[in-house]
């Protein structure tokens, strides 16, 4: 027999190996081919044509990127998965599952009995090219990273979902003075969830798992993270030595099947093998020429603030500094706004020392001839680095941007900010920011990928930037998730574009996401006539020439827009008009020690991560709360129904009015039952069953159930259902009751009243996958609500056929349940007007959270109310209003009831001038991508700021926070613009 | 107006086919349109919802979104027989999705995408008056968002600048009514047809295409075929059972004529989504793509699917409860309508040539002990039931379709694979998420694996009988 060759062609790598008759390993090879994968493979065959020129071999090639290369070859290919699954069954028999890493996707294969395989879906995101992106993030190299993480204390939940939420749960962790090496053994845990969570889709790890793929090959850290969190001995994990070439020798093995060829020839056609190219979608380019660059760097050069000479000016000076998420910047400034000093530079994981050593250099700039009367911080990082360096304010950056851009243009009625981790977009109208857009957690990094894709190409930002200016080609990547773009990136490379062609069309790319997933606006007018642009992504000139083509109009980009953040906290300083900072002055700089500790809070079920920062002299700062309780300060209890109706519907458990005697029910605390309980609860007891409810959710419940989850796009609270079912089998009652509603109760407010098709049959998928339901009667019938009488009659079947329980008292025992249900909901109502009206005594603001009822689990919301009552809001949700609004039609089909009545109280609320909305969407919800437009529109035709805060299993409040203040700073600009209707007044974005 | 469409919805009410008079009548009083060069009147009810009204009828054209390409030449025929000026749309490819993307909320499921970006780019195309035409779209009434579409659309059209252009439903829930666009029971006896006819040539060409001997004499074919059909159909021809059971035996007797290689190939079965399921535009051609890979697609029916719908609202009453007389309405639909599919398999089974499907009680039993009747929104039972059914007649190996975040899917599609699975080790389902920004690559590579698992499989199967063969053989040696 002739040798076998099999050569794997990943997305970032090429392995090449050589397998004797004995299927002995002759030669291997892994190498990173720089998007060159072809040529990359012909070089590693030419370094062994030596060995076997003349010599008949059979030659398969597979991989996620070798499809091409063996078409247009013609060379044979196999599908990676297969050949892995080969290569495992004739080196390690008797194989349980392979759990494979690669540098884009991720795999299980299960063995025994049939094989079964798992691949990421086109969500699950990288993650060998995940892991690469978080070291650039954190600044180290992989290896380093690797070393880090065996030393880690602690694990940081970071969403397991895709790359882009982990980002924006790790920059936080940073900003705020996480450790590295807990972070970075938090990313691993993180790859290691999202596997495990992805891809076994409701069957189990276990047995003797093999280990492959590059990532797993080279890195201890992520090694342990998975033996620990499979709970699996040194028999049971297995990480064979060639365990990156896998798949090439599995395509080796394979290549049994077909036919031989000589080396040589064999070579040859993949030398000359040009690839089909596809047509790459390309634009038009974004400059004709030279002069028309000439003329655009021009215009925009001119928006400049006058610089002032630090060295010989003498007088006030007031401090900004922008705590970003991956920058930090700073601006002294002088009393007209002239910059003293500017400072913009990549945080490094540590914006601390950052600002220590920036402060050093400015203080030695000062001498005695400057004195900073005031300095102001913003950004991700603000809290922590206004106690560290004692600012005199931290103001919401959303603020700061709207003074620094007014600075530049007073008329300034749209401003778009586009930093390296998130994208925020505002309105202003009469001199207040107005509505604010804050990119999701979804399309969020999108300056900071470019970098990212800069360096992975081999540039730095700047050159990669530029060579996409005179690009005759841009391609068209699309407006989506960077994810995905990532892909799209890799399919255009292999269709032949050029980097040049790259790089102008990401920053397409960006733009388009900014506009129309972001804004999601149709038209340059949907914006405004003075758009400011600022954030660093806008000095990318050809970012800038890119939105002024989709916009058909020029903007102005000030020549400090990276620095417009700390500009206008400067201008907030200043306008404090403070006699003296209370900023260290250099001498407490001289003796400035950090330390970063991480702990968890244990005064509540949010179980807050917390860092613990200590400065020198015992000067403290906590950070990862949510209430003020970990700070040793008595938490303030603002009336909060969230929390109110989660006590009530906590306690429906036992055995109410009956005895208990027909034995134990569980109902699981989850989705839809957090409406329909009351009613349950009633039903059951009186037909003397004991009601047993699930735990309360916790992380620790949904890891519980987390390997029965089929679908991993699904919203968290379906999620959660898993680990709920899961504990009540544990509790071992004598019955699950869970059923089916495709309707709930109708409250005349909508068109109809459906759930969600999540909520309704969810039931039948926990049936379906979770295998412990099979140890307990779990009763899932299809069950409506909303016909009495026909209730009534089917149940009082069912429970005679399932229970053996008398018709009559089943009646019975619906009639007391409706009546309990109503008086849940008249309680709740009732509850609420108490709440409104405690707040209009005391003179504060209502916020008016609508979402579904779910939403009040601490789990789902992760505390979400707890911060907003922190603020001083009094806080009611959208079942305590909803009744006091009609029928009224809508512009999209109002048929579901938990979402009419977010309609219902959006409506309301537009009636009342002291109460605001903020609505919860859970990521993944179908339903609201169409109740958000409406609620938008709802709320800003009615004159009011819409505020959405999209939730997940993502434990970070950074960017709620930054909504709800922006929401106050609007609440407060509004009242004062109302105040100085009647009397003129200082105005001011009022910032806390 | 709509007060009432909630009660008899939830009752399981069936379609209401004929707008009455009084509510056409209280339509037309609606504020007219300002002064635009518009030949029709713009009228709109009292929700301030623009009607297609009777003049519209004469002087503009309907746009259908495409779907099925057969099925919906002959809908929109039939269509065109009552006096209507209608419009199949054909543009596909980047345009239309741009179109989507920018006029509808990014969130929203991959099939409103499409849909509503080939309207609008129909639209703005320049081939149209955007004051003469009126847009189609489907609505089922259902809990799944998809009955949201034409709210989306609408709203896409406003934001386009084109709010004069009317927009139709189509649906048998009774949603929303125009003057000018009556979905009589003559209109829906005759879709029952065409959709009879779409089926049995998707379903005979798929068998044939991938072994015909002359590379598009399949689609010629099957083009000659809806070309006879649609020539038949405007002289009234072929819609009566027993016409259309003659035509049955005709379409079957042409494709029965093409030759082919008696090679042997994997049969792969296309389940999903209704729409990415069946549009190339929304599934990146699939079936080409299966094809490609030498496997024959097999691709369950659409009647089945009306089928379904009609008795949601059967069962509907029984579980929650509801008149009689609606669900006896349904009862009889369904009668009717399984007693033309019936046909249909008959004409297959007389074959002695095509594989004939299950009909639709067939596909409603397999169901048990894996969702109940009353799982209705989207696709629900049905889903699972042709996945059973593709498993049960010895295609075990399925792409589930969906677009990204779909729903009802999570349940019923990917929901369901574990059990599936459990059930029966040798089935092979692998699920295709669509959205604009999924590569093609990576879809096709998953089914790639997919069939590679197919093949091995088969493999397997085959050494298994050849080993059992022989141990029979032995055995009496042994003995």
């Amino acid at each position: 027999m002739s040798l076998r060759i099999g050569i794997d062609i990943g997305s970032t790598t090429v392995k090449v190996v050589v397998l004797d008759e004995e299927n002995q390993l002759l030669f291997r090879s892994y190498e990173r081919h720089y998007s060159k994968a072809r040529e990359r493979a012909c070089e590693t065959l030419r370094s062994i044509q030596d060995k076997l020129t003349g010599q008949e071999v059979r030659m398969v090639i597979t991989g996620s990127a070798g499809l091409g290369v063996a078409r247009a070859s013609g060379i044979d290919f196999v599908q990676e998965v297969y050949a892995t699954a080969a290569a495992v069954n004739t080196y390690i028999p008797g194989t349980d599952a392979v759990i494979e890493l690669g540098g884009e996707d991720a795999k299980i294969i299960f063995f025994g009995g049939a094989l079964e395989e798992r691949m990421n879906g086109s969500c699950a995101g990288g993650t060998g090219a995940f892991i690469d992106q978080m070291a650039t993030l954190m600044n180290v190299s992989i290896d380093e990273l690797d070393a880090l993480s065996l030393k880690h204390e602690k694990i940081y939940p970071i969403a397991s979902r895709c790359g882009v939420f982990a980002k924006s749960d790790i920059q936080p962790i940073l900003n705020q003075g996480g450790r590295k090496e807990d972070v970075a053994a938090s990313i691993f845990q993180a790859v290691v969830d999202q596997t495990v969570a992805g891809l076994t889709q409701g069957r189990e790890l276990k047995g003797k798992i093999v280990f492959l793929g590059g990532p797993l090959h080279f890195l201890q850290g992520l090694r342990e993270r998975f033996v620990e969190t499979l709970d699996l001995d040194e028999d049971h994990a297995i990480f064979p030595k060639d365990g990156d070439c896998f798949a090439a020798m599995g395509a080796a093995l394979c290549a049994t099947d077909y036919a031989p060829r000589s080396f040589d020839e064999a070579l040859k056609l993949l030398e000359e093998s040009v690839e089909a190219k596809n047509t790459v979608d390309t634009m038009l380019p974004l400059f004709d020429g030279p002069e028309q660059y000439e003329e655009f760097t021009v215009r925009h050069d001119a928006n400049h603030p006058p610089e002032v000479d630090p060295q010989t000016y003498a007088g006030d000076a007031w401090l900004g500094i922008d705590a970003g998420s991956t920058t930090t910047k700073m601006c002294l400034i002088s009393p007209d706004g002239g910059l003293l000093y500017t400072y913009y530079h990549s945080n490094q994981g540590n914006p601390v020392a950052i600002v220590l050593e920036q402060l050093r250099e400015i203080y030695r700039l000062c001498g005695d001839r400057i004195t900073i009367k005031g300095a102001a911080v913003t950004g991700y990082g603000e809290d922590l680095i206004k106690n560290a360096f004692s600012c005199d304010l931290g103001l919401v950056e959303t603020v700061a941007h709207y003074n620094a851009a007014a600075h530049f243009n007073p008329d300034v009625d749209f401003i778009i900010d586009i930093g390296g981790q998130d994208m925020k977009c505002f309105k202003v109208r009469n001199g207040a920011v107005d509505s604010i857009l804050l990119n999701e957690a979804c399309s969020s990094g999108c300056g900071s990928f470019i970098e990212t894709f800069a360096k992975a190409l081999g540039y730095d930002i700047a050159e990669f930037s530029k060579l996409g200016l005179f690009a005759r080609h841009p391609v068209n990547l699309g407006s989506r998730c960077t994810v995905f773009m990532n892909s799209s990136v890799k399919q255009a490379q292999k269709d032949g574009a050029s980097v040049e062609d790259i790089s102008a069309g990401l920053s397409i790319s960006i733009v388009k996401n900014a506009v129309y997933k972001v804004i999601r606006a149709a038209s340059a007018d949907d914006l405004g006539k003075h758009i400011v642009v600022q954030g660093g992504t806008f000095l990318n000139d050809a970012v800038l020439r890119a939105f002024e083509l989709e916009l058909g109009r020029n903007v102005i980009r000030p020549t400090i827009a990276g620095l417009m953040g700390a500009f206008g906290a400067a201008l907030a300083a200043r306008d404090l008009h403070l006699e003296q900072s209370t900023l260290l002055d250099a001498k407490a700089l001289e003796t400035f020690t950090h330390t970063a500790k991480p702990a968890t809070c244990n005064l509540c079920t949010n179980h807050c991560s917390l860092t613990v920062n200590t400065f020198d002299g015992g000067r403290r700062f906590i950070s990862g709360n949510r209430c003020s309780r970990p700070l040793g300060k008595e938490k303030v209890e603002m009336p909060d129904l969230m929390t109110y109706k989660y006590k009530k519907l906590r306690a429906m458990e036992g055995k109410g009015e009956g005895d208990g005697s027909r034995g134990r029910i569980g109902i699981p605390f989850g989705l839809n039952m957090y409406e329909n309980l009351p009613f349950w609860f009633t039903f059951f007891t009186r037909l003397n069953f004991e009601v047993v409810l699930s735990p309360e959710s916790s992380r620790k419940l949904y890891l519980k159930g987390q390997h029965t989850i089929p679908s991993d796009t699904v919203c968290y609270p379906a999620k959660l259902l898993h680990g709920h079912v899961e504990a009540l089998v544990e509790e071992g009652v004598d019955a699950i009751w869970y059923p089916c509603m495709s309707y709930n109760n109708d409250e005349g407010i909508g068109d109809n009243h459906y759930n969600c098709p999540v909520v309704a049959y969810y039931p039948e998928l926990l049936a379906a996958n979770v295998p412990a339901l099979k140890q307990t009667r779990y009763l899932d019938p299809y069950v409506g609500l909303w016909r009495h009488k026909d209730f009534e009659k089917r149940i009082s079947k069912l429970m005679e056929a399932e229970f053996g329980v008398p018709a009559r008292e089943s009646r019975q025992a619906a009639k007391a349940a409706y009546a309990a249900y109503d008086a849940y909901v008249h309680d709740v109502r009732e509850t609420g007007a108490q709440y409104i009206a405690q707040a209009r005594s005391e003179g504060r603001n209502i916020i008016v959270v609508c979402g579904r009822p779910y939403h009040i689990d601490p789990e789902i919301n992760h505390g979400i109310n707890d911060l907003i009552t922190s603020f001083g809001f009094v806080l009611v949700t959208e079942d305590a209003l909803s009744y006091l609004e009609g029928y009224a039609p809508r512009h999209v089909l109002n048929q579901w009831t938990f979402q009419s009545r977010m309609y219902n109280a959006a409506r309301y609320v537009c009636t009342q001038s002291d109460m605001e909305v903020v609505q919860l969407v859970s990521f993944g919800c179908g339903t609201d991508a169409i109740t958000t437009d409406e609620m938008r529109d709802i709320l800003e035709s009615g004159g009011k700021l819409y505020t959405q805060l999209k939730i997940d299993d993502i434990n970070n409040l950074g960017a709620v926070r930054i909504r709800i203040r922006s929401l106050m700073a609007a609440m407060d600009a509004r009242k004062s613009r109302e105040a100085q209707a009647a009397a003129p007044s200082l105005g001011g974005g009022g910032a806390a | 107006m709509l007060a009432s469409a909630p009660k008899f919805l939830a009752a399981g009410y069936i379609a209401k086919f004929q707008i009455s008079p009084r509510l056409a009548a209280r339509s037309y009083d609606g504020p007219p349109a300002k002064g635009t060069i518009i030949l029709a009147e713009l009228v709109y009810d009292k929700t301030g919802r623009l009607l297609f009204t009777k003049e519209m009828k004469k002087e503009y054209t309907i746009l259908v979104p495409q779907m099925l390409p057969d099925h919906f030449a002959m809908l929109v025929r039939i269509i065109q027989n009552e006096g209507y000026k209608v419009e199949m749309l054909g543009n596909t490819g980047k345009p239309v999705i741009d179109a989507g993307q920018k006029y509808v909320h990014n969130d929203a499921c991959y099939p409103a995408v499409l849909v509503i970006g080939q309207l609008i780019n129909a639209v703005q195309s320049g081939k149209y008056d955007p004051h003469k035409v009126a847009l189609v779209i489907t609505q089922t009434g259902g809990g799944c968002r998809a009955s949201n579409y034409i709210h989306m659309l609408r709203k896409a059209l406003e934001k386009a600048g084109l709010s004069y252009v009317p927009v139709i439903s189509i649906n048998l829930s009774g949603l929303e009514h125009n003057p000018g666009f009556q979905l009589t029971l003559g209109i829906l006896r005759k879709a029952v047809f065409a959709i009879l006819y779409g089926d049995l040539i998707m379903n005979v060409g798929n068998q044939v295409r991938p072994y015909e001997v002359n590379p598009g004499e399949t689609d010629r074919v099957a083009a000659e075929c809806v070309d006879f059909l649609l020539e038949g159909m405007a002289q009234g021809k072929g819609l009566s059972y027993k016409s259309m059971v003659k035509n049955f035996d005709r379409i079957i007797d042409r494709f029965k004529a093409i030759p082919v290689t008696g090679e042997e190939k994997v049969r792969v079965g296309v389940v999903g989504e209704i729409y990415v399921k069946y549009a190339p535009l929304g599934n990146n051609n699939l079936n080409e793509f299966l094809l490609s890979e030498g496997a024959e697609p097999v691709v369950p029916g659409l009647l089945d699917f009306v089928l379904f719908k009609i008795y949601n609202r059967d069962v509907d009453v029984d579980l929650y409860g509801g008149k009689w007389i609606k669900q006896a309405v349904c009862r009889f639909l369904l009668r009717y309508m399984k007693r033309y599919q019936h046909a249909l398999i008959d004409a297959l089974k007389r074959s002695d040539r095509f594989r004939a499907p299950g009909d639709f009680d067939e596909l409603h039993s397999y169901i048990k002990g894996y969702l109940g009747d009353g799982n209705k929104m989207g696709e629900g039972w049905l889903l699972t039931a042709e996945m059973l059914e593709l498993i049960h007649t010895g295609v075990p190996n399925i792409v589930c379709t969906q677009p990204f975040g779909c729903l009802p899917n999570h349940i019923v599609g990917k929901g369901m694979i574990r059990k599936l699975k459990d059930d029966y080790p040798w089935s092979n389902i692998v699920a295709i998420d669509y959205d604009p920004g999924a590569t093609k690559i990576n879809q096709e590579n998953r089914i790639k694996l997919m069939l590679a698992n197919a093949r091995g499989l088969a493999k397997e199967h085959a050494a298994q009988e050849a080993e059992s063969q022989q141990a029979r053989e032995a055995e009496p040696a042994a003995v």
